[in-house]
């Protein structure tokens, strides 16, 4: 089984934690976590609802691998209408909070409802109470964890929670678990800052003992430790430099994005690189990077911990960032430096224990101060616009400063806490948003790299690379090689990608694993796991199942083909130059085929047809 | 050949592998709560470190039981609890200066590793190396080697 068969139902507004089944049913027809809790919302939630009503619902959902011994299997997510886009959201994350929640015999948390004051809920394995959270509201997550884990004496309690800046309306605020995890993107965490429920504290101790099939379980999952120990890159390249390895390889293949995308390739990628990470730096002989870690079951470890230089003007005065912590990602070294200009390392990774200090999104606000950035250039945005901060791109202290007006929304900061999209209409300049969505593109320029373009048109939560991270084919030929500036065949390759993604999503499992595994090592496990067929075919169906459930829920919020748009610059904006020079997006190319291989109409509908065959 | 458990803290990433598979072995769950091997993590210093009972030759907690319910496995040297004799006193938790033997409120009995009879899961799941099972006479062998390849006049070493 490996499914705990148990929801816990906490309603905020009247205060009730209860106990219900988990639909079986569903199980077998979107497996765990994003799927099937993504099925809990489309049937409970109405797709037109204002995100931070109390009509919006939050689920914390696991997987039916999360807590087993399979390799990365400690993922939750946490599913909801996002504010940043009004599209679904599901916010993956790490760490040891998703087992916990497990081995404490819970499948998934349903919040509803609104608290009328600040609360936290507490789980003790089947007990769990809704508790006074007004001496924790107004800090930051790290503070939060702290009095949480004094407050029960209980090292081995996992914590996820909001800081600041969800608080404080930020609509790209992510929840916090084990201090550097996050559900990060699309502004999950400001749905639960809008339900007053600033923290969930958990402590498990049942464990996880019904494996379906033992034996063939550990047969599979060890193949699969084996599969990940011997690829270059899950058994070297991610331990050894983490996600990091992308930004010179990137760079080089000219699929880099700068200022605000509108350049491709940043001179100053070097100095922001896995490799500058590893350089020892003059004031104290250590490197940026401390070690590398992992998250719970994880056989890769591609985490950053990472330390800042005790004498960087960010946190010379400021001993509490002297220590280690979550450091710089790919994603989020790309947004916060080569799209603001900026190739300070340390102020980089400031800013990111920022970002997991008080729970925001740095892929987000990276952009949304690029956009700004590029508004400052042109006078649309002017310091009195900014209270006095020079806005420019490439200007460290001033980015510094708005990062700290951001955490807790004074002055400008409330202006970057709207994302790009409002922020830019705002302003009088709508085009300078660089979203799908209205959410932000990651760190690959579809200009450069097509089918990743597609990816982000059709993604259910806005620009996102974890939807179908095709790069993995673009670049670095997982698993097949495919042409990067090509468009054939992208659309089927977008589509394997969306459907297999959501596959690995549902089951707990972290989405690096496909850079050595596919299906047919994936398959097995969850099918080892839990009863029924998990073949690789029924996989893929579920996967297949679950996009389209997620595109007829936004389809039922309002969203058309239209939306399925990439922006002007990236479509008619030749790059200057390198090794992609003159190239931009044929997404016009893609996307007609797209929609006839998913099913859907040439409006981009799924057809009645579509959804008999998935059962939808 | 005794063989003892062999813990490079450096080499641990705090996945926690180690503590799901021993208490799987010993509870058939999934567990961490019922580990005996537990991971640490020193968040501020960016460090882990993985601990467990050492099998101390004159064992502190065997001579503080007042039932002799713990012995020595004369196969492997580990010292090993017995649940029918153990009453749950805890004196043996007193006596362990590394608080490696542990009250389980699950079993009312006192926990601790007792390297699986020989075969410890915690370092067969150990993906890094940090946790090993090496002959008792050379814990020290690794440490020693990389130490000795300093002494060295050129740097260039293989191992």
């Amino acid at each position: 089984m490996s499914w705990t068969r148990k929801i816990l139902r906490v309603n905020l507004t009247k205060g009730s934690c209860t106990s219900e089944a988990l639909n079986m049913d569903w199980a077998k027809e979107y497996l765990g976590q994003r799927g099937l809790a993504s099925k809990y919302l489309t049937e409970e939630v109405d797709p037109k609802c204002d995100p931070l009503s109390a009509e919006n619902k939050m689920i914390m959902a696991t997987g039916p691998l999360t807590g087993t011994m399979a390799s990365t299997a400690g993922r939750y997510s946490v599913i909801t209408k996002g504010p940043l886009t009004g599209a679904i959201a599901c916010s993956n994350s790490g760490g040891y909070f998703g087992a916990e929640l497990k081995f404490a015999g819970w499948d998934m948390i349903i919040f509803e409802g609104k608290s009328d004051k600040p609360v936290y809920l507490n789980i003790q394995d089947d007990k769990a109470e809704l508790c006074d959270g007004s001496h924790i509201w107004g800090k930051s997550a790290w503070e939060t964890d702290d009095i949480l884990h004094a407050t029960y004496q209980d090292p081995q309690m996992r914590i996820a929670c909001i800081g600041r800046t969800a608080e404080a309306g930020c609509l790209y605020a992510g929840v916090i678990n084990d201090k550097h995890r996050a559900a990060g993107r699309s502004g999950v965490g400001t749905v639960m800052a809008s339900k007053n429920l600033k923290a969930v504290t958990v402590r498990g101790t049942q464990g996880i003992g019904n494996i379906d099939n033992a034996d063939s379980f550990f047969e599979s999952t060890d193949a699969g430790k084996a599969v990940l120990a011997e690829n270059a890159v899950t058994g070297q390249g991610l331990p050894a430099f983490g996600t990091q390895v992308l930004m010179n390889v990137i760079n080089g293949v000219g699929g880099l994005p700068a200022h605000n995308m509108r350049d491709v390739g940043f001179a100053g990628a070097e100095n922001i690189s896995a490799e500058a990470m590893a350089e020892p730096r003059k004031s104290d002989g250590k490197p940026n990077l401390t070690t590398n870690a992992a998250c719970f079951g994880c056989t890769i470890a591609c985490g950053r911990i990472s330390t800042i230089d005790k004498t960087h003007f960010s946190v010379k005065d400021k001993p509490q960032y002297h220590g280690a912590s979550g450091g710089l990602e790919y994603e989020a070294a790309w947004a916060l430096g080569a799209d603001t200009g900026i190739d300070d390392l340390d102020a980089l990774t400031y800013v990111n224990f920022l970002c997991n200090e008080d729970g925001f999104d740095p892929i987000t606000f990276g952009s949304t101060v690029a956009a700004a950035m590029e508004m400052f250039e042109d006078g649309a945005i002017t310091t009195e616009d900014t209270g006095g901060i020079e806005l420019k791109f490439g200007s460290v202290e001033a980015f510094v400063a708005v990062t700290e007006l951001l955490v807790t929304g004074e002055g400008f900061g409330k202006d970057l806490g709207l994302g790009s999209k409002r922020l830019c209409e705002k302003y009088g300049r709508p085009e300078l948003s660089m979203t799908v969505k209205g959410q932000e593109f990651p760190a690959y320029d579809p200009r450069g790299i097509q089918g990743i373009g597609l990816n982000y048109a059709t993604s259910n939560r806005g620009a996102c690379h974890l939807r179908g991270y095709t790069i993995a084919s673009e670049i670095l030929g997982i698993p097949v090689k495919t042409e990067q500036t090509d468009t054939d065949g992208k659309p089927e390759l977008v589509k394997a990608f969306q459907d297999a993604t959501a596959v690995v999503d549902s089951a707990g499992l972290c989405i690096f694993t496909t850079f050595a595994w596919g299906m047919d090592n994936i398959a097995p496990q969850i099918d080892a796991a839990c009863e029924g067929d998990w073949s690789v075919d029924n996989c893929l169906e579920v996967g297949e199942r679950i996009w389209n459930m997620e595109r007829l829920f936004n389809q039922a919020a309002g969203f058309t083909a239209n939306d399925d748009k990439l922006h002007k610059r990236l479509l008619e904006e030749a790059i200057k130059s390198g090794p992609t020079e003159g190239q931009v997006n044929r997404l016009g190319e893609m996307l007609p085929k797209y929609y006839e291989i998913r099913g859907w109409s040439p409006e981009g509908e799924p057809t009645a047809e579509t959804r008999q065959r998935l059962s939808l | 050949m005794q063989k003892s458990l062999n813990i490079d803290p450096g080499k641990c990433t705090g996945c926690l592998q180690c503590e799901m598979a021993c208490s799987y072995e010993h509870t058939g769950t999934f567990n961490p709560s019922r580990s005996y091997i537990k991971v640490f993590t020193f968040h501020y210093e960016g460090r882990f470190a993985p601990y467990t009972c050492t099998q101390c030759d004159e064992a502190w907690c065997q001579r503080a039981c007042p039932v002799d319910a713990i012995s020595v496995d004369m196969m492997t040297g580990a010292k090993v609890i017995s649940d029918d004799k153990c009453v749950g006193c805890k004196v043996c938790t007193i006596a362990c200066p590394f608080g490696t033997v542990n009250y389980s409120q699950a079993t009312g009995k006192v926990v601790k590793c007792d390297l699986c009879g020989g075969d410890p899961q915690c370092a067969a799941a150990c993906p890094t190396d940090a946790i090993t099972y090496v002959d008792a006479d050379w814990t020290g062998y690794d440490k020693m080697m990389a130490s000795a390849s300093k002494s060295l006049p050129s740097a260039e070493v293989t191992a």
